[in-house]
């Protein structure tokens, strides 16, 4: 297997591709484990809403995910992005752990810029199935074209 | 040795009670030499969020089917498995799992098809074990590596394939998928990864019963009575009868074949694994839109 790329990664992401391919397949699924329980609340405001969410369908567990652009003065507007998912779907979960501490933040032409193949990078395929694996590629598109939509509103 | 089965006066109404445990008995059992509990979730990370004393996991994408071929392991990747595990050929395994037991059922016919002598099913699965608030660890496992040996797998019993499913129209066949994969309204499940079938529909003569009729809110299977209204009431099959069930991938149709070969005890059930992601995309299979079994619309 060839390392794969983390040269067009913003850093976070890089940092995040790198640990999960220093560890064995066991060790990757830990640490996704833990992804899964460090992913931030939802914001109040959308528990009260939650129509504002957007279903991502490809995952096998119900998981919403929604995309904030924030302008800035002087700079590229904020990316923000909330997800909910429950708590006895720890493997989606986890994906949106990742894509909470990767994602999150970055302007929205760095979003754009994403690679679409940024969830393979990972090494999760052997350890937990390229079938479920699509739904966190699932998610990333969704995050992809809701700030695209966004960023023309904005 | 074999382990005593339970004896629960819950259990001894079905065809075959020794294929189910209680909780209570799951309980007061663990730790019993010749004893494996194995988890089998649809999430690979449940079981690492806590999991019943001693348990292992068992997974069905990365650990049941070959990685190549769409098939299942063969004899030597059963074994090597199942040593891994701890689990020889007079173990008794008892599975349990999520979504009332849908994926721990898979596992169980699985099992079936390598033709494991004592494997049995935790009635009501992990949501039971939980909501009775017994015990949950994160404990790793110490496991004793055991000495399975390669058995040939035996699927013409229980498994069906496509020229099969094709010979069989015009005899029983139960659908077990949502209502509307059934119609063809959609062609995967509501919240559900799309698995790309191109055609949406229903097999010409299969009778629809949603594979979630037959489990209880609690996750535990419904009474024998209850699934006898449905199965042998409402849609007319016997006992006798030659029948194929298939849903998706042939995950939720191993739940309804447990349900009516080990506890309405029919003789002959297969499994069709191939299921709508082979059947709907394959050329020129009959395929039928609508609510009725025969169609309205032919597609």
């Amino acid at each position: 297997m060839t390392t794969p790329r983390i040269d067009d990664l913003p850093p976070r992401l890089a940092a995040i591709v790198e640990e999960f391919q220093e560890l064995d397949k066991p060790q990757r699924l830990e640490l996704l484990l833990e992804f899964s329980q460090g992913l931030p609340p939802l914001p109040s405001r959308y528990e009260e809403h939650p129509e504002l969410l957007e279903p991502v369908p490809e995952c096998q567990s119900p998981i919403f995910v929604v995309s904030e652009v924030e302008p800035r003065e002087g700079d590229d507007p904020q990316v923000r992005v909330y997800f909910r998912a429950p708590r006895e779907a720890p493997t989606t979960r986890g994906f949106a752990g990742i894509l909470a501490e990767g994602v999150d933040g970055l302007s929205a032409a760095q979003v754009s810029a994403l690679p679409d193949d940024v969830c393979a990078r990972l090494g999760l395929e052997e350890a937990v199935s390229p079938l479920r694996l699509r739904g966190m590629t699932g998610m990333l598109r969704r995050i992809k074209r809701q700030v695209a939509e966004r960023s023309v509103a904005a | 040795m074999p382990i005593a089965h339970d004896s629960d006066p819950s259990l001894t109404e079905y065809a075959h009670p020794e294929r189910l445990v209680t909780t209570a008995w799951l309980s007061e059992n663990l730790g019993t030499p010749g004893l494996v509990v194995v988890e089998s979730d649809e999430d690979i990370l449940l079981y690492d969020t806590g999991h019943i004393p001693g348990a292992v996991k068992i997974d069905w994408h990365t650990e049941l089917n070959d990685p190549v071929t769409r098939d299942y392991v063969d004899g030597e990747g059963f074994a090597k498995l199942l040593s891994s595990k701890g689990i020889s050929r007079d173990t008794t395994v008892v599975i349990y799992g999520d979504k009332s037991n849908w994926w721990a059922a898979y596992a169980l016919w699985v099992f079936t098809l390598f033709g494991h002598p004592d494997v049995r099913l935790l009635n009501g699965g992990r949501a039971l074990w939980e909501a009775e608030g017994r015990e949950l660890t994160t404990d790793k496992v110490e496991i004793d590596a055991a000495e399975y040996p390669v058995i040939e797998r035996q699927d013409a019993p229980i498994r069906a394939f496509k020229d099969e499913v094709l010979a069989h129209i015009g005899q029983p066949m139960i659908d077990v998928r949502s209502p509307q994969e059934y119609t063809g309204e959609r062609t995967h499940m509501p919240a559900y990864p799309e698995e790309g079938a191109l055609r949406g529909g229903h097999i010409p003569g299969a009778q629809s019963v949603p594979w979630a009729r037959a489990a209880a809110e609690d996750g535990r299977f419904k009474s024998r009575a209850d699934l006898e209204a449905i199965y042998t009431g409402e849609k007319g099959l016997q006992p006798t009868d030659d029948v194929i069930a298939y849903c998706r991938i042939g995950e939720r149709s191993s739940h309804t074949w447990f349900v009516l070969t080990h506890l309405l005890g029919f003789d002959k059930v297969r499994n069709y694994d191939g299921s709508w992601t082979e059947w709907g995309n394959a050329v020129r299979v009959p395929i039928v839109k609508g609510e009725s079994p025969e169609g309205t619309i032919a597609a």
